[in-house]
């Protein structure tokens, strides 16, 4: 830093009272600053995860030296319940993700536009809206809408039961919907005003305008963002154990409970539900980021 | 249009006393000029004098605080203006192109026929080929605008902005942006549409290609226009000192 040049007005006190133009960072969807946690995660080398797994594996035994409990028969008791970890719990837990991605998704590019709306009733509230559950706490939502939705819809005579887990989806989708709204309303401010113009001075109408030339420009440039916000979310899904939907961390709980709860089963397996969500995750961030570097070149 | 028939003998854009702010800044202050079908006129003048704001109010791109324009005796400056019927009779070149990059250039050429004019695609797509001929693009219709070189680029906004079949073309600066050797390919486009009678407003800094090409020429600074006449007369005795200190340093 030391090595940096002073420059009038941007790091040191400038010598004209004219205005200085300082250097802009512009920052797009799909550029570096929104997809930090993809990058991280795909900046890491391909064996941090059999590192993490043997880390883990080795550690409680030795935390527990003069244990009788040995390393086999946690790796034994891991093993057992395995399928049922992976198969009950982990497979719930994607297929939340996906629906919750789903629903966010759809309600996240329907506000998204309503920000860019000429009208500026529906632009601001749909501005306020994005805003609110952008910044809230993720916990805080689930729990509202756990709490504020009815257990079971009374239809004439017909009950339905809403399931915890459906709750759970429309809570979480709740951040993933402004965020993607966001990313939206990033991707589209990206496009050059000039192809406003030029598509208004052809009598387009605004809507001719939005869905064939600015949509269609900035779709790509949504992917690596969109992406970034999938593997957030996937792994932001056992927060909804808190709510005693079954997925993996609720029974890995269950699992160890049947194990006699004993304490050096708790780094194995806990240990394992790390390791499973960084290998589903991983692929998605290598993916993004490559995207990420092939959408920027172009435009 | 409800409003007074136009006639081919009064004026096709007519620009009465209009004032423009973005603002606290003023940018024109009582401007009036009228241009009949079939003419070229070039406006010409220092860079922030409001030559290029002007144009694009002609097609509602900006709008005005008082004045009145008229196109074809569409008023422009009306509450509940038809935007889109005005456009259609004006059309609009760009100093950066603003081609659409995702789609081809025959695909520009077509995309506005199709889907505001609503024409069969045959038709249209006869027209615009014609149109990347006559632009000289033979060839390229099925470039990207990325592949092609910016007087190219422009070349195809041209026929992009044709292919509405337009009454009046508005040129905003369009060789400002492109190297000195395509320069020219583009004026020689400009060219032979002013010979076909296409009635052109153009703002430009090209004064040997004003001076060739316009029917009359309006020199504008702060707003206002200074001094305006037929090109043999406005280069030879400006009278204005604005005007002469102007070319004074451009010619």
């Amino acid at each position: 830093m030391a090595m940096l040049k002073p420059i009038p007005g941007i790091n040191s006190t400038p010598t004209t009272d004219m205005a200085v133009l300082k250097p802009v960072t512009v920052a797009t969807p799909g550029s570096a600053s929104d997809i930090n946690f993809s990058r991280f995660i795909a900046d890491l080398p391909w064996w941090a995860l059999p590192a993490l797994a043997a880390i883990l594996m080795m550690w409680p035994m030795a935390a527990y030296a003069q244990s009788t409990y040995t390393m086999t028969d946690a790796t034994n008791a891991l093993i057992k319940w395995l399928p049922f970890l992976v198969l009950q719990g982990f497979v719930f837990n994607i297929l939340i993700s996906i629906t919750t991605m789903a629903l966010g998704t759809v309600a996240g590019v329907v506000l998204g536009l309503m920000q860019i709306s000429p009208n500026r009733l529906i632009s601001q509230t749909a501005w306020l809206i994005t805003q609110t559950f952008r910044n809230s706490p993720w916990l805080v939502l689930l729990f509202i809408v756990m709490l504020a939705f009815p257990f079971k819809i009374e239809i004439g005579s017909l009950t339905i039961q809403i399931p915890d887990w459906v709750k759970a989806v429309f809570g979480l989708s709740l951040p993933i919907m402004a965020n993607i709204s966001e990313v939206v309303r990033g991707a589209i401010a990206s496009v050059p005003s000039g192809q406003w113009e030029a598509a208004e001075s052809l009598a387009y109408s605004r809507q001719q305008t939005v869905w064939r030339i600015i949509l269609p420009q900035c779709f790509k440039r949504m992917i690596p963002p969109w992406m970034n916000w999938y593997a957030i979310l996937t792994m932001a899904t056992p927060l909804v154990s808190l709510l005693g939907v079954e997925e993996i961390v609720t029974l890995s709980r269950q699992a160890m409970a049947a194990e006699n709860g004993r304490p050096e089963l708790l780094v194995p397996f806990y240990g394992f539900c790390l390791v499973i969500f960084f290998a589903y995750c991983y692929p998605i961030a290598r993916w993004t980021i490559a995207l990420e570097r092939k959408y920027t070149v172009k435009l | 249009m409800s409003e007074t028939e136009w006639t081919p003998d009064q004026p096709i854009v007519s620009i009465k006393d209009v004032h423009k702010s973005f603002g606290d800044l003023e940018v024109l202050k009582g401007v009036s000029l009228d241009v009949m079908k079939g003419e070229v006129i070039c406006i010409i003048g220092p860079s922030g004098s409001g030559k290029s704001t002007l144009i694009r109010c002609i097609n509602a791109l900006n709008d005005i605080q008082a004045g009145s324009i008229q196109v074809e005796g569409q008023e422009v400056n009306a509450a509940g203006l038809d935007k889109l019927a005005l456009r259609k009779k004006v059309g609009m070149v760009f100093q950066q192109y603003n081609l659409f990059p995702h789609k081809t250039a025959l695909e520009n050429v077509m995309m506005a026929p199709l889907l505001v004019l609503k024409e069969p695609e045959d038709e249209v797509e006869k027209r615009a080929r014609a149109l990347v001929k006559k632009v000289r693009l033979e060839g390229k219709e099925d470039s990207y605008p990325g592949e092609l070189s910016g007087g190219q680029q422009q070349r195809v906004a041209i026929a992009r902005s044709l292919a509405m079949n337009p009454d009046v073309m508005l040129f905003d600066e369009v060789t400002a942006a492109l190297d000195p050797e395509t320069v020219k390919e583009v004026l020689v486009t400009i060219k032979d549409l002013a010979a076909e009678g296409m009635t052109c407003i153009l703002v430009t800094h090209e004064m040997g290609f004003a001076r060739e090409i316009a029917d009359h020429i309006y020199f504008t600074d702060r707003g206002v226009i200074v001094e305006h006449g037929p090109p043999k007369t406005f280069f030879k005795s400006a009278k204005d000192p604005r005007t002469r200190e102007f070319l004074s340093q451009i010619l």
